[in-house]
């Protein structure tokens, strides 16, 4: 298969001082020579070199800019391709000028992700890397930019490679007490296996939990807003994203349907959903909404349960908290304006018992920060750094972690039952290979369709 | 030298060790006129090394050969001296047998099935070189200039390609034991464009039996049972039983040798072939393992009829008078006469890579090889290649597909597709760890793998077959009866056995199998219960009871075969061109080329090939099977 040659702008769009074209290719050199107005030949020059030069329209040979053109030669470069960039001066009339030329000088304009798929098809990266290059272009927050970024530079796979190499090495004793019975060799005792094992499934599992918070990270902590109408499920929401986005209205019922939104909440993406108001209705629209705020209920991870004060805690109300009652929820007693003295506040709490109460005044801007401050304690026990910690947050990598794990506690369960060491070992080997998946040491047939659904693969 | 026709065959072998006895019985066996060569006629399956046969994977080895019809099995049965079974702490699938041999009494049996073998000729004389065209062998020309013609040359040289012995400072251009080398026949091999490596292998001092003082060692007895390596054999050969003995290297002897390493071959440079890490020379192991106080070593006897032992463990190629030196400090051989100092041997060998999986070369059609010559090292590893060399050729001169064992059916298989896919820089043994599937690849059940297949290929009689399918259906009876009979919990008897051996007792009734599957509970115990069927054979109630018990880890490796077995079924054609493939890196490309993978798993264990390259690979794959999918649609 021939590729073709791939051009793109790849700095942000918008004004900046600088602006980078890339091509990737076999004929990025050549086409960049094209374009290039310098003394030198840049098809002579040599791998990691930079040169500084006219940039040229291909159409009339006029200077459209001058900038520098940056030659990285296969297979040492970012897609294993020849590489050629051009920095240029930003803006966007230029670099689209510029676009325009290398376009015409027989590139094609590169879709979006392909030149990590190109990485990847020329083995510059491992799949779990390739994933979290998708997960970059869609990050939701700079918090989930920074894990995918570290999955791309290989934390996770550098873990995982420690961890099989941890268990290798734990393999390599068996098999040597099995081929050496005569020899004098050192052995593990059932205890050191025990331990060293033990202490690689902690980690595994480790890892596993983390994906709660890595799916949260990555796609956003699915948050529902619920309440009886006009209670101020839309202007929470509205509060929350800084600027109006629901309609905002004194008639109940407003909001027919369900509307969601993202929100960067101290690093965490929220991904929040305004609901209609649950109440019995005649309306046939407004059940729809009503019936849709409910499913979304179901697959929520948080429920913001918005109260006041003239209504105070209904049986309607009571009911739907029985629903929600495993779910983690977060009450809110909004309007507290309304409410001076508190008295309604303490009659809602006691009736809710040990589950807390936030007073909220959204009128009055009042409250806010200490959803926020609830919301991070509940799901990161207060603490949204993960600079320290490598997250999963990629079902297949959890898949294979949790097939792992029970591999390992499989072989220490065998363990204990005195089962000998030619058996033990198969967990072990079984385990090895399984968590190989995540980096793609392990070869699968499935890894084809893997690769399929991450990059549109054309005929 | 004049050259004269001398004779006409179907396939001539080349060498008479492990690996071309297995390769000339089994092609004359198979109807094919053969003709096996040897330098000398007194060297027939000559045990140039250690006295024994078998060990873990290697005893797997002989095992199969066995199960497919090879003859390595019965002649070590008839000529064991020592018995043991190895490893019987540990679970059934590495319970490994190994022997003694008597070397003389070996040789001489192998000699005497050679000779007598009908459709076979054996001739003493030196092959010179191949006679090839066009890339086909034709047959082989002496040294007295006599061509034999052969439509399948079969090559099992063992190391005697341009051998050299090393002791010390002290060289000799010769094969083992001072025998003639071919220097000749290497060098016509590269003529014809194949790639040869050097080799180095070893073997330890042999010493009087009457000058060693056995009691300052602890002795070694072999199993008091029946143990045979052959499915056929069913009596003891009625041959005495020797015991071994193991003493111990001690820091005397380390400081000799380490004083001495300038004069050892290996650190000076006289020696350039790679030797085996797994079979170390003592100077190997005092340098690497410096940490060691003490290397343990077996005294071993060669033979009923000699007085010569064997120190294994001592191999070395330092010169004789500090192999003198250092002997003597170790504890039972302070006064002991070395009969034959130890060796190094450096050899040729080729580089397996250029071997289909068939052990036929890719560049010579009609040329197969086995044994040392492909880079191994042991006679097991070598009269199993020697035995697949030879139904091979016999197989392609019937225009029969190859047989070809895939690595979940045999150590064999193993063993030819790490030779073939992965190459080797040292001489490969066979080791366990090497099976990925080893608790399906036991030494009890090579039978039940494999005489299936020599039956098939004709190598198996049809008596052999019948008493075979006769053990097979009463394994099948007896697992359906006791997965179908219920132990019951008013058993008295069974529930004190079951509390005296603390499992814990039945509250109902429960299957004969799930009884069995408890750790406490051997068949005998059923036996003794009157729950068994005491006329079984012990081969088919061991047979039943290692498939119930282990049936567990026998499912999850099954389970590992059918992951495999995904992308081993992905066939590779021969006709793709790596280099064509874009993406791949270099390095991959090169070694996909020359391997020529058959499978995209066989791939994956190419070294050098990454997995990236493997996606690559995939992505190609697919994307050609749309192309066509798209031509045709």
């Amino acid at each position: 298969m021939t590729e073709d040659t791939i051009a793109a702008i790849i700095t942000a769009p918008g004004a900046s001082s600088v602006g980078i074209i890339r091509l990737s290719g076999p004929d990025a050199i050549d086409i960049g020579a094209k374009i290039y107005g310098g003394k030198k030949d840049l098809r002579q020059m040599a791998s990691h070199t930079i040169h500084y030069g006219r940039v040229l329209d291909i159409a009339d040979q006029t200077m459209i800019d001058e900038g520098l053109f940056v030659i990285m030669r296969a297979p040492k470069s970012f897609t294993g391709e020849d590489v050629l960039e051009i920095q240029c001066h930003g803006g966007s009339v230029v670099l689209q000028k510029i676009l325009k030329s290398v376009l015409s000088g027989g590139a094609r304009l590169a879709e979006a992700g392909e030149y990590s798929k190109r990485a990847f098809l020329n083995g510059k990266m491992d799949l779990a890397q390739a994933e979290a290059i998708m997960d970059i272009v869609g990050a939701k927050t700079e918090k989930s930019l920074d894990m995918s970024l570290k999955q791309r530079c290989g934390t996770l796979s550098a873990n995982i490679r420690q961890l099989r190499a941890d268990i290798l090495a734990v393999i390599a004793y068996i098999q040597a007490d099995i081929d050496y019975p005569d020899d004098d060799i050192e052995r593990l005792s059932a205890a050191e296996m025990q331990e060293q094992i033990s202490q690689i499934l902690t980690q595994v599992e480790n890892l596993t939990d983390t994906i709660k918070k890595g799916q949260i990270m990555r796609d956003g902590l699915k948050t529902v807003i619920i309440g009886k109408p006009n209670v101020g499920k839309s202007s929470l929401m509205n509060a929350l994203l800084g600027h109006e986005r629901a309609i905002v209205t004194d008639i109940a019922g407003t909001t027919r349907d369900a509307i969601e939104e993202y929100v960067n909440l101290k690093d965490i993406p929220l991904k929040i959903i305004d609901t209609a108001g649950i109440r019995q209705t005649n309306d046939k629209i407004e059940q729809i909404g009503i019936d849709k705020a409910k499913s979304f209920l179901s697959a929520s991870d948080l429920v913001l349960f918005v109260l006041e004060p003239m209504a105070g805690l209904t049986t309607e109300d009571e009911q739907i908290i029985a629903q929600i009652a495993d779910k983690p929820v977060i009450y809110l007693l909004n309007k507290t304006d309304l409410d001076p003295d508190g008295k309604t506040y303490g009659q809602i709490q006691k009736k809710l018992g040990a589950k807390p109460l936030l007073a909220l005044s959204l009128k009055q801007n009042q409250g806010l920060e200490q959803l926020e401050t609830a919301i991070v304690e509940m799901f990161f026990g207060g603490e949204t750094a993960i600079e320290q910690e490598v997250i999963v947050n990629n079902i297949r990598h959890w898949e294979a972690l949790h097939e792992g794990a029970n591999y390992l506690s499989s072989f220490l369960a065998a363990l204990n039952a005195g089962v000998s060491n030619d058996f033990l070992v198969i967990d072990l080997q079984s385990a090895w290979e399984v968590l190989g998946k995540i980096t793609g040491e392990t070869i699968e047939e499935d890894l084809l369709d893997q690769i399929f659904s991450k990059f549109c693969l054309g005929k | 030298m004049k050259e004269f026709e001398a004779a006409s065959y179907d396939v001539i072998v080349v060498g008479a060790g492990h690996a071309g006895c297995e390769a000339a019985l089994s092609c004359a066996r198979l109807g094919q006129k053969t003709l096996v060569v040897t330098l000398n006629m007194n060297n027939i399956a000559l045990m140039p090394c250690n006295p024994s046969i078998g060990g873990p994977a290697k005893g797997h080895l002989v095992r199969e050969i066995d199960a497919l019809g090879g003859e390595m099995g019965c002649n070590i049965d008839k000529t064991a001296i020592q018995v043991r079974m190895l490893n019987t702490a540990k679970g059934p699938a590495v319970h490994s047998l190994r022997a003694q041999a008597d070397k003389y009494a070996y040789q001489n049996e192998m000699t005497k099935t050679l000779q007598n073998q009908e459709n076979l000729t054996v001739k003493q004389l030196l092959v010179e070189r191949l006679v090839i065209e066009n890339h086909k062998v034709l047959g082989v020309v002496s040294h007295t200039g006599a061509i034999y013609r052969a439509k399948a040359v079969i090559l099992t040289t063992g190391t005697y390609l341009r051998g050299r012995i090393i002791i010390g400072e002290y060289t000799e251009e010769c094969g083992p034991n001072g025998q003639l080398s071919a220097k000749n026949l290497s060098v016509d091999l590269q003529k014809h464009g194949l790639k040869v490596v050097r080799f180095k292998t070893g073997t330890p001092a042999r010493v009087d039996r009457r000058s060693i003082d056995f009691d300052r060692m602890s002795r070694q007895d072999g199993d008091k049972e029946n143990l045979f390596f052959s499915f056929l054999t069913t009596e003891k050969n009625g041959l005495s039983e020797e015991p071994c003995y193991l003493t111990y290297t001690n820091e005397q002897t380390h400081q000799i040798i380490r004083d001495n390493l300038h004069r050892s071959p290996m650190y000076s440079g006289v020696i350039e072939g790679t030797g085996p890490r797994y079979c170390p020379s003592i100077e190997d192991k005092i340098v690497r393992f410096s940490d060691k106080a003490k290397h343990q070593l077996f005294i071993e006897p060669e033979g009923l009829d000699t007085n010569e032992m064997y120190v294994q463990g001592l191999s070395s190629s330092l010169p004789e008078e500090i192999q003198e030196q250092l002997i003597h400090t170790i504890a039972g051989l302070e006064k002991v006469d070395v009969m034959r100092p130890a060796y190094a041997i450096e050899y040729d060998c080729l580089d397996p890579l250029q071997l289909k999986v068939s052990l036929e070369t890719k560049q010579i059609d009609g040329l197969f090889c086995a044994g040392q010559i492909n880079g191994t090292s042991g006679y097991e590893e070598a009269a199993a290649q020697g035995l697949i060399a030879g139904i091979n050729a016999a197989r392609k001169l019937s225009q029969q597909e190859p047989l070809i064992l895939k690595r979940y059916e045999g150590y064999i298989g193993v063993l030819i597709d790490d030779l073939v896919t992965k190459g080797t820089n040292e001489p490969y043994r066979m080791l366990t760890s090497r099976a990925e599937y080893r608790l399906l690849l036991r030494q009890d059940n090579a039978d039940l793998r494999l005489t299936e297949k020599g039956y098939q290929i004709g190598l198996i009689s049809e008596d052999r077959y019948q008493q075979f399918i006769t053990k097979k259906t009463a394994i099948a009876r007896e697992m359906e009866r006791l997965q179908t009979t219920t132990a019951s919990s008013k058993d008295e008897t069974l529930q004190n056995l079951l509390t005296k051996r603390s499992s814990s007792p039945l509250k109902q009734g429960i299957p004969l199998a799930e009884l069995l599957k408890r750790p406490q509970i051997t068949y005998n115990d059923l036996l003794s219960l009157g729950l068994g069927d005491n006329t079984l054979p012990t081969a088919v109630a061991e047979q039943v009871e290692i498939q119930i018990k282990y049936d567990g880890y026998i499912q999850k490796q099954l389970e590992q075969v059918a992951r495999m077995a995904k992308i081993e079924n992905r066939l590779l054609p021969d006709e793709i061109d790596y280099q064509a493939v874009h993406g791949l890196r270099n390095e991959a490309k090169q070694k996909l080329n020359a391997v020529k993978p058959n499978s995209v798993g066989q791939a994956s264990r190419i070294s050098g090939v990454s997995p990236a390259d493997i996606s690559v690979l995939l992505v190609y794959l697919e994307q050609k099977r749309r192309q066509k999918e798209n031509i045709h649609g």
